[in-house]
């Protein structure tokens, strides 16, 4: 997809987390918003995958360590033809597919259960050492929360990512600087984050995550870097492409009402239409 | 039974064997190898093994994206680091998503010794029982834990195997069979059955000898497959008892006893004494002088039988 194509489609997903948020009636619509640029570019653009063979083994593979905003990685699934869009309607609700946090026993394309946060920086890390075992050259990728630093493990992953030379993995850290009781800086600063990776032995690329030019030479530097891992720190605005909903904190956890979604889909639209 | 060998040294044999025979073995430690036993395995196929240092949440988190990609992780440290630090993660990241990972912990149980209370887990059975997904299995001697090694690495799905630091009588001989939620029964009596596991069986064996000598007759019951657990063979056996005595190296609550006490009171009602841990941490000291001070005896199981029978009213 060209640059354009790639700015339509992050708009249609930010439009496919709003509207399946409604009927879910619960849900992380701030965390999701902030992620949306991201996601597009890596499924639409950068992952080598293939949706009607999601289990196929060199596919790059996709691990939502912050897995509260999985509306953004459904809404890049079902766009992607992993499963039909109508699905997303289902979302959280009893004997549904959809769970409230990625299960990849039950959802296609979800390479990994996530969302007890940490763990799934982890998991990502033993996909890209079997990867290495097995001299396959598939590359995973691993999506990072700002607040989800404060996790111990985060930091168990990043030291042995670093040890066992992942130069196949590439963590990209959503850091839109809220998290549920307030700004991350408040709640648990993290900064300097920069500094803090590179002292972890990573290579460190900052950039606007919702650049999507950026991230796409982001990416290409992560392919380039050999003998340790990359990662993308993307400055995001939570909410982001949803006026009422960038930088509050209240949304972090809130779905709309049919009223809101409307408000949030009518800017959507017309930002669409803006893009051509 | 002069031949002696503890689990933990029968299963590091063992990951040699299956590292040869299926290339998708992979060992996970978490800088206990020697400890544990997986130093062998370490030096036989460096390549496919992994020192995660001292992070068991991470080791238990990389087994199962390993095993996401194919791989057959084992993944080895202490029960209590096993089962305790890392508890949420076997739980959101091994056994919801059903995932291929092995837990081989070692040094559970008072027979730790030395190290004392922080070091022995006595609760690590029932918190692996409560999850959904998850095998649990106890060997009791070096030739069952090679077979539930091998029985663990052919089932799909995520595996605990609790072993220990002890060394134990060697109890089976080659023809001796295990397999995933079958109880085997070791001897057969008329008045009571003890059912056992682990450290606890060798010694159920001499209480029942010991009893027999007194005229009381024991069915011994191994119970090493403690989830899924053998309702089958132990409903069989209390039909022809009049009481039933528990024996595991683990505290009575969550474990074997419960285990027990769950299918008799559904399927069979009967006395039960249930010996183990009584709701206590371990302390410092020689693991058999443990054993003796916690109970965990020829003499306890003897006197426990009679227990049972006197509340049977016989």
């Amino acid at each position: 997809m060209n640059v354009i194509d790639l700015k339509r489609m992050a708009n249609q997903i930010r439009q496919d987390i709003i509207t399946m948020l409604v009927p879910a009636k619960s849900g992380h619509p701030g965390g999701s918003l902030s992620a949306a640029d991201i996601l597009t570019v890596l499924y639409f653009q950068e992952m080598r995958i293939r949706p009607d063979e999601p289990h196929w083994e060199e596919r790059d593979r996709f691990v939502l360590s912050k897995g509260h905003a999985a509306p953004v990685l459904y809404a890049a699934l079902a766009e992607k033809g992993y499963f039909p869009k109508e699905e997303l309607l289902g979302l959280r609700q009893t004997g549904r597919m959809l769970q409230g946090h990625p299960d990849m026993k039950g959802i296609p394309g979800v390479d990994m259960s996530t969302g007890s946060l940490g763990q799934g920086f982890s998991a990502a890390n033993g996909m890209a050492l079997a990867g290495k075992m097995d001299g396959k050259d598939y590359r995973v990728y691993a999506l990072l929360g700002d607040g989800e630093l404060a996790e111990g493990q985060v930091w168990e992953a990043a030291m042995a990512a670093a040890h066992f030379k992942l130069d196949n993995l590439t963590a990209i850290l959503d850091v839109n600087g809220l998290q549920i009781d307030g700004t991350t800086d408040e709640v648990m600063s993290s900064a300097p984050l920069p500094d803090k990776w590179r002292a972890f032995g990573w290579h460190v690329i900052e950039l606007d995550g919702h650049d999507i030019e950026a991230l796409l030479k982001g990416f290409d530097e992560a392919h380039r870097v050999k003998g340790r891992p990359t990662i993308l720190i993307a400055k995001t605005v939570k909410g982001k492409g949803v006026s009422f909903m960038e930088n509050a904190v209240g949304w972090h956890g809130n779905a709309p009402n049919a009223e809101q979604a409307e408000q949030a889909l009518k800017a959507l639209r017309e930002e669409a239409v803006q893009l051509g | 039974m002069a031949e002696k060998q503890a689990t933990r040294e029968a299963y590091g044999k063992a990951l040699i064997a299956l590292g040869a025979e299926n290339p998708n073995i992979v060992v996970l430690d978490a800088d206990l190898s020697k400890s544990t036993k997986t130093a062998e395995f370490a030096k036989t196929y460096p390549e496919r093994f992994l020192n995660m240092g001292i992070a068991e949440q991470n080791m238990m988190g990389t087994a199962a994206g390993l095993a996401t990609s194919g791989k057959i992780p084992f993944a080895s440290t202490f029960a209590v680091f096993a089962t305790g630090r890392a508890f949420e993660q076997i739980r959101n990241s091994i056994a919801y998503p059903k995932l291929n990972v092995k837990i081989a912990a070692t040094h559970a149980g008072i027979t730790v010794g030395e190290d004392g209370a922080t070091h022995q887990a006595i609760e690590d059975v029932a918190i692996m029982r409560a999850l959904p997904n998850m095998t649990v299995l106890v060997p009791a001697d070096g030739v069952e834990t090679r077979q539930a090694i091998f029985a663990a690495a052919k089932h799909q799905g995520p595996v605990y195997i609790r072993m220990g630091r002890l060394e134990l009588p060697v109890l089976f001989d080659k023809n001796y069979h295990f397999e995933i939620g079958k109880a085997n029964i070791l001897r057969k009596g008329r008045d009571a059955a003890i059912v056992a596991n682990g450290v606890m069986v060798a010694i159920a064996m001499e209480a029942a000898e010991a009893l027999a000598q007194e005229g009381i007759s024991v069915t011994v019951v191994n119970a090493a497959s403690v989830k899924p657990f053998d309702r089958e063979t132990l409903t069989l056996v209390a039909k022809e008892v009049k009481a039933v005595v528990t024996a595991e190296e683990h505290t009575v609550i969550g474990g074997l006893g419960s285990a027990v006490a769950e299918v008799l009171a559904e399927e069979w009602p009967l006395p039960l004494v249930r010996v183990g841990l009584q709701d206590t941490f371990g302390e410092s000291g020689r693991p058999y002088e443990l054993l003796e001070k916690y109970g965990l005896t020829k003499e306890r199981l003897v006197e426990a039988v009679k227990q049972a029978l006197s509340k049977a009213g016989s």
